[in-house]
């Protein structure tokens, strides 16, 4: 495992990943200190609506007077906190069924895998959308638990692959012959072993979450005003585009800056942690 | 090949019935059924509700409603659309035909694109131009397709002004136009939508290209064909392409998931008049026939692509053949 680390220390773009996240994931933390302005406060909505980027104002402002850098900063933490923990869930919940779709196989594992493939065949969008169409207003916490429900389709079928592949392997069944129960089996042997596929999942998940739940506020059905998220204040930002484009661009540059960031830190993992990708 | 067409049909048809089962199940655990929003409203009075709820059947046992709910979908009746006052399949079906233009011209974009840049970074493998490339399709990669779509709108339609920014024909002057004027309109209105849409599969193809090519190049029979003293370009059009598009042709299975569900994005940013714009009209106007119809319309389209995808990919490979 160490190793592995050094390893993705090693590869430029796996560190340039790692420092964005890093740094997004502190002005997230630290968004209600570091922003010069409350995110919903309308400062002045006759001379300050509109502002173009300034020193006062380094985004500039929109339609209600409010400062945009303040609500971008504000957005990281209502964006990133819903993808981190929306892909907790996704991840838990897909290795929990790959887990027991590898370990039980015949019928439960037959079955499980077919309901797998015909969530799969459901476009993931189109999937939230009914779901979030027929429940109205979720709130974060529901948007967190439908976004982790509707997504772990693909880490389970990945987690079952892993257990089979290695569930024969003699490890395992030395394990089971000094008589080692199916729980110290698990934890001890089959997760470590899986360990590294699950990382590199949950690293890219994270930043096709944010992409997906950008799309969903942007849709109007994602987090709703005043809360900012990205998503929404470019669908804000779009109402006014030729007025004053900054407020889409900003939080626009945000995401993908955000998820380039997973993306090459996940890659990075991939090469150090998955041997046959080297 | 019959046996596997009709193995894969079936197969076909089962997810498509789970699917179904699922938007019956996500329904029917819905707060409210239906009629809640014409019910909670004070003008419509209790009994009006009621005799609504009977004759749509939502008073009988659930099993029966299931049942009935499937032999619908099966017929092709998706349930009715109370904002157009008539029935959802006929609201969805005026929809098909600009999502399906707009994705077929997506997919020439993401594959065409996709292939050669994809090509072009194999061929300079470790190069300048290949980490330019490789970061460039990244970064694309990691773009929401909707803000991508609204950048594109802002340079070329709000400021350059080259190309309109919204709709699938213009409103005023496309009914007066000659056939080929129309056409030209189409196609000016259809190239910020397809390029928007394509773009992010371009990005995944050429990563994808990529890697298949470079692993096609170390193989035997390329080093053969460069050693009978072929050009490079023959070793790379005839031999290297030709079996680097294989893996490529299941990334077409996968793409279709992936555009479907960037029709509703990249609908909203043009108001382009598809299913995916329907789709999120219909939510916000509780249309909820139209949604789950488009869901289950969503899934078979998916259904289609990946089956399309299986048997063309047997069809040119012979290896495939065998294992089945």
């Amino acid at each position: 495992m160490r190793r592995s680390l050094g390893l993705v220390w090693r590869d430029r773009r796996a560190r340039v990943g790692l420092a964005l996240v890093a740094l997004f994931a502190i002005l997230a933390a630290l968004a209600s200190v570091l922003a010069s302005h409350d995110p919903t406060t309308q400062l002045d909505l006759v001379s300050k609506q509109f502002q173009p980027p300034s020193l006062a104002h380094p985004f500039g402002t929109d339609f209600y007077s409010r400062d945009l850098l303040s609500r971008v900063l504000h957005g990281a933490r209502i964006s990133l906190g819903i993808a981190v923990l929306s892909v907790t869930v996704s991840i838990v919940l897909g290795t929990a069924v790959g887990l027991a779709a590898g370990l039980a196989g015949g019928l439960a594992d037959q079955v499980l895998m077919r309901g797998v493939d015909s969530a799969l065949a459901l476009p993931r969008l189109f999937l939230v959308l009914v779901v979030v169409a027929l429940w109205e207003d979720v709130g974060v916490v529901g948007l967190v638990l439908i976004l982790g429900l509707t997504s772990w389709f693909d880490t389970s079928r990945i987690v079952r692959a892993e257990v089979l592949s290695i569930k024969h392997r003699q490890f395992v069944a030395a394990a089971r012959a000094v008589g080692i129960g199916l729980r110290g089996i698990v934890v001890r042997h089959l997760l470590p072993n899986i360990a590294g596929p699950i990382i590199v999942m949950a690293t890219l998940g994270i930043g096709q979450m944010i992409l997906l739940e950008a799309g969903l506020s942007y849709l109007g059905v994602g987090v709703r005003p005043p809360t900012p998220s990205w998503g929404q204040i470019i669908a804000d930002g779009q109402q006014v585009l030729r007025t004053a484009p900054w407020v889409a661009v900003f939080p626009g540059l945000a995401i993908v800056v955000t998820v380039l960031a997973f993306s090459l830190l996940g890659d990075g993992l991939r090469r150090a942690l998955d041997p046959r990708a080297r | 090949m019959h046996r596997f067409v009709a193995a894969r049909l079936l197969q076909a048809v089962a997810i498509v019935f789970l699917v179904g089962t699922l938007t019956f199940l996500l329904l029917r655990l819905a707060p409210g059924d239906p009629l809640t929003g014409t019910s909670s409203s004070i003008l419509v009075p209790r009994s009006v509700v009621e005799q609504q709820r009977r004759a749509f059947g939502l008073d009988r046992p659930i099993l029966e409603q299931y049942g009935r709910y499937l032999a619908n979908l099966a017929r092709g009746d998706f349930g009715y659309s109370y904002r157009e006052h008539r029935p959802a399949w006929q609201a969805i079906r005026d929809r098909i035909p600009n999502t399906l233009l707009l994705a077929a011209a997506a997919l020439v974009v993401t594959f065409g694109l996709g292939i050669a840049i994809g090509v072009i970074q194999s061929l300079r493998a470790g190069s300048r131009v290949d980490d330019l490339l490789s970061l460039a399709s990244l970064t694309v990669y990691s773009t929401p397709v909707f803000w991508l779509g609204i950048v594109l709108l802002l340079v070329f339609g709000e400021t350059l002004r080259w190309l309109p920014v919204a709709g699938a024909t213009d409103p005023v002057v496309y009914d007066q136009l000659p056939l080929l004027g129309r056409a030209w309109d189409r196609l000016r209105h259809l190239v910020l939508p397809a390029l928007t849409l394509g773009a992010i599969g371009a990005a995944a193809t050429a990563r994808f290209q990529r890697a298949a090519m470079l692993d096609v190049i170390r193989q035997d029979f390329i080093r053969t064909a460069r050693a009978k003293g072929l050009a490079q370009r023959a070793v790379v059009m005839r031999h290297a392409l030709r079996n680097a598009l294989l893996p490529v042709i299941t990334l077409f299975g996968l793409a279709f998931p992936l555009l479907l569900g960037g029709t509703v994005l990249v609908e909203t940013v043009f108001a382009w008049p598809g299913m995916g714009k329907l789709t999120i009209d219909a939510i916000h106007g509780r249309d909820y026939f139209v949604v789950t119809g488009a869901a289950v319309l969503a899934a078979v389209m998916v259904v289609i692509g990946n089956l399309l995808a299986d048997i063309l990919y047997r069809v040119l490979d012979p290896r495939t053949r065998e294992a089945a």
